[in-house]
């Protein structure tokens, strides 16, 4: 790491980007490097390396400093790495982040992966190694001579100019972004602490609140992401919008119940209704206190939760007892099931198979064989 | 003569309990409820504001994002609640993370043949990205953990066991302990672990070591190889890397059993 020098990054006449990758964490030699993760960008003539979020922390190696390079593969927990063999610094080495290594090798880890196209195309400049056509003067420590400065033709200020504009402007739209970020936050505490007020007064019975202002309460706390400190309500914490997406889910889920046994796990009912909607797509907790609604809006549709843990839709229809029956008769027919053959029998889900054979033998028809190999269900002949 | 409106009663009664609260400081709920009414309205424009110049930032700076959750954590909001929330419908966050969620399940759902429904946060990461394609958002690790944050929510098992400097995503609703979750953590290493191992390493009775790599065995989350030199190895799938194991088709594996 002796062999990088400090460097506004801006790249020099004849001097052209080739790739850039960020996610990249440097090593000197085997030790992580004591900078934070960062782009590094590989040019023509150098290879530089510049912090996410700190841009004034930029440095830079020439590409002749390169002996050799090999690829270290990802390990378990660990990303993939382009080992770098270089040569001794130059005495006339600008100074960098490290005054001396003990190791002549560097390491660029890939945390956010792009080793494998970067490698190619460091393969492809140290091959052509076109820095040694068109060289741009190195700068000496100490300013010996005008001659020792770096040549600059006035054309490519302009680029460089734009390049540092624009990374200006964009760390001047992300500030300008978390100010009016900080600014929004600040009212919607306001909103946040009045909402809490509301919510004791509702508690303490100040004032006299109708049915219908506790259900408008109810969604300005669901509009503006606050949680709902009032238990005692008729729908849970339903709103209109989980009436309706209720009923709406009833009409939806009756052929996809009815095509799966009568049973769905509510993951897959969140899937199978966002990948259906495209966009506005429904939150796990929206799915939730919309279906806890199905009962009380007289819908044929039930939220249940086994035992497990495990959350399920189910028709109405489809019944406890015909569930354990079928269960109880697979099983007696086949002298034996695991949940995998349950499933391949039913076409059904894993998951879903297995519920159904613990509730049947929560009920005292079937008993388990619990072994390595598995868990096997029998009739139940005690 | 006065003519007594009707209802003049119940417009009095309710003018003197509203003087006795104002006396005592307080103000009634259903003020503050139209208090509440009017701000919103005005945070909602805010917002929009917010929304018509920023919405890219939240969309492509991933940090942005980190910064934008914790601040509403602090403050006691949860942006992604519902769909329908206000900075779901108009900063679009909530759609980001939902849709998040529905890769997550999709990936998780379709290795749990293999990996017990186990599987480390980098492979989920890299599937999920793969999955989205080369013009796709950008999505980090700390969206990924917000995603499976929501999921829980659905009682589906969704949890993050802590392993090794990152995670493993557990996907189904396996009973993982603080036994199964220490030996998780030494198997990382290599990706399997033995009996012995447990014993130096965790200092466990070799019945206790066997009760809990049994258990892994019955879930699935955990693969004998009782043909180890030496003694029989657990492998855990779900720390297999990309680069060290690849799928491998009947035909192919016909060939290579001997």
């Amino acid at each position: 790491m002796d062999r990088f020098s400090w460097s506004n990054g801006l790249l020099e006449i004849n001097e052209t980007l080739v790739i850039q990758q960020r996610g990249v964490r440097l090593y000197d030699g085997d030790d992580k490097a004591k900078l934070d993760v960062g782009v590094v960008l590989l040019s023509t003539h150098r290879l530089i390396w510049r912090d996410v979020k700190n841009h004034e922390c930029c440095i830079a190696m020439p590409l002749s400093q390169i002996i050799l390079f090999e690829e270290q593969a990802a390990g378990i927990g660990k990303s993939a790495k382009i080992v770098i063999h270089l040569h001794a610094a130059p005495a006339n080495k600008e100074p960098g982040p490290y005054q001396h290594s003990k190791y002549s090798f560097i390491k660029l880890s890939f945390k956010e992966h792009g080793q494998i196209e970067f490698y190619r195309r460091l393969t492809e400049e140290m091959t052509q190694k076109r820095w040694e056509n068109t060289p741009f003067s190195q700068p000496i420590s100490t300013g010996t001579g005008s001659q020792a400065g770096r040549t600059r033709a006035v054309g490519i200020v302009g680029i460089e100019r734009k390049i540092e504009e624009k990374r200006k402007e964009t760390d001047k739209n992300i500030s300008e972004a978390f100010e009016d970020l900080s600014k929004l936050m600040v009212k919607a505490k306001e909103m946040v602490e009045l909402s809490r007020s509301i919510a004791n007064k509702i508690k303490d019975k100040q004032g006299d609140i109708t049915e219908d202002e506790t259900i408008r309460f109810k969604s300005y706390l669901l509009s503006m992401g606050i949680a709902n400190p009032v238990t005692r309500d008729t729908y849970g914490s339903g709103t209109h919008y989980h009436m309706q997406l209720a009923k709406q889910l009833g009409d939806m889920l009756q052929a996809p119940l009815e095509e799966r046994g009568g049973m769905m796990a509510l993951t897959e009912v969140y899937c199978l209704v966002n990948r259906a909607r495209g966009m506005e797509l429904l939150s796990p907790e929206d799915l939730v206190n919309a279906c806890k609604m199905f009962e009380s809006l007289k819908l044929p549709l039930r939220l249940r939760v086994f035992d497990s843990g495990v959350m399920v839709v189910q028709l109405q229809s489809h019944s406890e007892e015909e569930m354990i029956a079928s269960a109880l008769d697979s099983v007696s027919d086949k002298g034996s099931l695991t949940a995998e053959e349950f499933a391949k029998l039913l076409g059904l889900s894993v998951l879903l198979c297995k519920e159904r054979l613990l509730l049947a033998e929560k009920m005292g028809h079937l008993c388990r064989d619990d072994s390595v190999e598995g868990l096997r269900f029998y009739p139940n002949r005690f | 003569m006065h003519r007594r409106g009707v209802g003049a009663g119940a417009i009095a009664k309710k003018k003197l309990a509203e003087a006795k609260y104002k006396e005592r400081g307080t103000v009634l709920a259903e003020d503050q409820i139209v208090q509440m009414s009017k701000q919103l309205e005005t945070f909602k424009s805010n917002l929009e504001e917010f929304a018509s110049k920023h919405k890219q930032e939240i969309r492509k700076n991933s940090e942005f994002r980190v910064q934008f959750q914790e601040m509403c954590a602090t403050i006691g909001v949860d942006p992604l609640a519902s769909g329908k929330g206000f900075w779901s419908e108009m900063l679009g966050v909530g759609d980001f993370y939902y849709e998040l969620g529905v890769q997550i399940v999709e990936v998780c759902l379709a290795l749990k043949h293999r990996n017990g429904g186990l599987i480390t946060l980098d492979e989920l990461h890299q599937r999920v990205l793969k999955g989205r394609g080369k013009f796709a958002q950008d999505v980090s690790q700390d969206d990924l953990m917000r995603a499976i944050k929501k999921l829980k929510v659905m009682g589906n098992g969704f949890g993050m066991i802590p392993v090794g400097g990152s995670y493993l995503v557990q996907s189904v609703p396996a009973e993982l302990n603080m036994d199964h979750t220490v030996v998780l953590q030494l198997a990382e290493k290599k990706g399997y672990v033995s009996v012995s191992e447990i014993k130096d390493s965790l200092k466990w009775e070799k019945e206790r070591a066997c009760h809990i790599l049994d258990h892994l065995l019955k879930e699935g989350l955990a693969w004998l190889d009782s043909q180890a030199p030496g003694e029989a190895q657990y492998w855990l799938p779900a720390l297999f890397s990309e680069i060290t194991s690849r799928d491998v088709t009947p035909e192919e594996a016909n060939q290579m059993t001997p």
